[in-house]
């Protein structure tokens, strides 16, 4: 027996899933969730002891009580209050976990790429889910992906087939109604892009209401040959919610994978983005930007893995600490042995804007082969006063001075969204947030 | 327009200010120079507000208004601008959004509504052609990368939208070409005018051919040992300062 309250309650209900399962307990992907469940009662969640989460502690989030399966009554008019931009696409909605097929807009499907939900893909027996489904992210790699593999509530299965472009971005909104009480959802998601193909993809998590959300996220891409994929994740939760979310990405032979990792709010936050550049001549490019306020933390967590040779990774992430708020950032890049003309690069860069914020930066390059060229930063600053003056000097107000630098900062990131309003609409975010300075 | 009394002003302990007295009527333009150190920029950035230094003792007046007590942004906004010796990089803010900001600011100071970008751009072409600066330029990132020589025509550049009521420069001629200082000597001459004083600091002569000081002042330890009229900058750049610190040392040692 493990000794956190969230393991005990997660296996209990496991087992009492498996009761009512009956005829397909036998189904392989059900197997699949057995020996996940399995490999999650074996591993612990991590402490603060393990190297990986020294600076991220989970012990509060382990001993709360969530509850994984809660009814939500959310609706239209409840939405409309978020203000969400209208962004053009195939918008699908996840409430506490479970797809909302009356909130979602599926309409443009056009037939070419094929989308379905976990749920609908696990009584389909969708062919993706014994060939691609865990392939990239291993259940045993820790306690939290032991624990999404065996319970994701569920999560969708896309699938670009060859040579098709899908000119409108898939949008995923991950809502928690946290209304009533401490809500948990276990998402997992996959996305298979088929050679030559081409995608656009969002998920974007928020909570909706004044309770503890806790989202264990997941998603796999599969990136083939020539295709192109932008995926965002955009993070806007309250001041008392979990976030634990892995993206694991495998990249193959000239393809393209562009990612922004934006967190505008949220209690914790773990992300972990993992690149597998198995393939040469790939272009990636990861860019992050957290704007942490009160006692907010946020960790990101990335790795590439350059296995082969030729191919280029480029990441940029940017941190606004203000209040007592934390930021960890660990980058590491591996260049295999043959691996050679590799060209990685890794830039972070933050600027704490209060005594009591702080950050922490690791990049961590394992470089095996020769002929390469890596080259990796941090900077944590402050802001600069001389160009405050400057901007005073001028009429502006120190305080639309501040945010005008930090918004010129935090530009690098936002401004390479490639999705319009999208941009737009975080642009506007970033403000509002930035609003908050003191 | 201004009125300065006895001021002084310290940074960490060291007193650089050490009672200043200087007095601008509206339309005139006074000419600040002296030796490296004895206090020019700091003069200039005390009037504009910075933070840094501490007042001790005086007063400033402007248009009636206790300077002192105002924020640096409202300084800018009751129309005083300082052309920076160092103009400062803004790394992912352009000349024209910096502009748009600034301009707008200062008109809800005022309690104006915001300008509308037409009437913006307008003015911006009008403003670009007097100190000939090139749009591409005002398009960047303000200051980022550009030559020394840029940065003080973006300066002016910049007076020229604001339209001060006081222009302070601070050795905006440092840096310039010949052709350079011409337009953006033109370009200042073009903004006086009956209602609008200008305090020029600099470290030559030449400036002052083009535009024409009605005062001249020495500034020296922190004091101003000297006024006169435009005759004084000729005759300091035939003998240097040797003498006035020869003279302002003897008139410190004898009180
Ligand atoms: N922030 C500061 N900290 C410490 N000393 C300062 C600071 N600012 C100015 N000083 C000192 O005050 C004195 C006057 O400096 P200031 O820049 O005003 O001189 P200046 O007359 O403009 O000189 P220059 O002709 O070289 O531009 C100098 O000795 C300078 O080192
Ligand atoms: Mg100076």
């Amino acid at each position: 027996m493990s000794e956190n309250i969230m393991q005990n309650q997660l296996i209990s209900e496991f087992e009492e899933i498996q009761n009512n399962l009956n005829g397909k307990k036998q189904d392989v992907f059900n197997q699949s969730r057995i020996k996940a469940i399995e490999a999650f009662g074996n591993l612990s969640f991590p402490t603060k002891k393990d190297e990986e989460w020294k600076y991220s502690d989970v012990k509060k989030l382990v001993n709360a009580t969530y509850n994984f399966h809660p009814k939500s009554e959310i609706t239209h008019s409840d939405l409309e209050s978020f203000e969400l931009p209208d962004l053009e696409g195939i918008i699908l909605y996840f409430v506490n976990g479970i797809y909302h097929p009356e909130l979602s807009n599926v309409s443009d499907k056009d037939g070419r790429i094929k989308i379905s939900t976990l749920q609908e893909a696990i009584n389909d027996v969708n062919p993706l889910l014994t060939e691609h489904y865990g392939k990239y992210l291993k259940s045993e790699t820790d306690a939290f992906t032991a624990m999404n593999s065996a319970l994701a509530n569920d999560g969708i299965l896309v699938e670009i087939p060859d040579n098709v472009t899908l000119e409108q971005p898939i949008i995923l909104r991950m809502i928690n109604d946290t209304r009533k009480e401490n809500v948990g959802s276990i998402i997992r998601n996959l996305i298979v892009v088929g050679q030559n193909a081409e995608v656009k993809i969002a998920e974007a998590y928020r909570s909706f209401g004044e309770e503890s959300g806790f989202v264990n996220a997941a998603t796999e891409v599969y990136v083939g040959k020539d295709a192109r994929v932008d995926y965002y994740k955009v993070q806007n939760d309250n001041d008392v919610s979990y976030h634990v979310g892995t993206t694991q990405v495998y990249l193959a032979d000239n393809s393209y994978f562009y990612s922004a990792t934006i967190t505008l709010n949220g209690g914790f936050v773990r992300n972990n983005l993992n690149l597998v550049l198995d393939g040469e001549h790939i272009e990636s490019h990861m860019y992050g930007l957290y704007i942490p306020n009160k006692k907010q933390h946020i960790d990101n967590h990335t790795v590439v893995d350059h296995c082969k040779p030729n191919s280029v990774s480029n990441e940029l992430y940017k941190g606004i600490l203000m209040d007592n708020s934390t930021g960890v950032f660990n980058g590491k890049i591996f260049v295999r042995q043959i691996a050679q003309k590799t060209n990685a690069y890794q830039n972070c860069r933050n600027v704490i804007i209060s005594d009591k914020a702080s950050m922490n930066t690791k990049p961590q390059l394992e470089i095996w082969a020769d002929d390469v060229k890596c080259s990796h930063g941090t900077t944590t600053g402050q802001l600069n006063d001389e160009a405050i003056f400057y901007m005073q000097s001028r009429g502006i107000p120190k305080k639309e001075a501040v945010k005008l630098q930090l918004l010129a900062f935090a530009s690098d990131v936002v401004s390479q969204i490639k999705i319009d309003t999208l941009r737009d609409y975080l642009e506007e975010l970033v403000k509002i947030k930035l609003d908050e300075i003191n | 327009m201004l009125k300065i009394s006895n001021l002084h002003a310290k940074i960490d302990d060291k007193e650089i200010l050490r009672g200043i007295n200087l007095e601008i009527k509206a339309g005139e333009v006074h000419a600040i120079m002296g030796p490296n150190g004895s206090g020019k920029s700091t003069l200039a950035s005390v009037l504009a507000g910075r933070e840094d230094y501490e007042i001790t003792a005086g007063s400033v007046e402007f248009l009636g208004k206790d300077l002192l007590e105002l924020a640096p942004e409202e300084r800018a906004a009751e129309g005083i601008f300082l052309a920076f010796q160092y103009p400062v990089e803004i790394p992912g803010v352009t000349t024209v959004n910096f502009l748009k900001t600034a301009m707008n600011q200062i008109r809800k100071y005022k309690g104006e509504s915001p300008i509308d970008a037409a009437n913006f751009l307008k003015i911006m072409k009008e403003k670009s052609k007097l100190v000939k600066i090139d749009d591409q330029l005002l398009k960047r990132s303000l200051n980022e990368g550009f030559s020394g020589g840029e940065k003080k025509r973006n300066e002016i550049f910049q007076m020229a939208m604001l339209e001060p009521t006081l222009g302070i420069l601070d050795e905006t001629d440092s840096g310039l070409d010949i052709d350079a200082l011409r337009i953006v000597s033109d370009g200042v001459n073009q903004l006086r005018s009956a209602d609008r004083s200008f305090i020029v600091v600099t470290h030559y002569q030449r400036l002052l051919d083009y535009i024409v000081p009605d005062f001249v002042h020495v500034l020296y330890k922190g004091r101003i040992v000297k006024s006169g009229t435009k005759e004084l900058a000729l005759e300091l750049e035939e003998k240097g300062y040797d003498w006035i610190k020869a003279e302002a040392d003897a008139a410190e040692a004898l009180a």
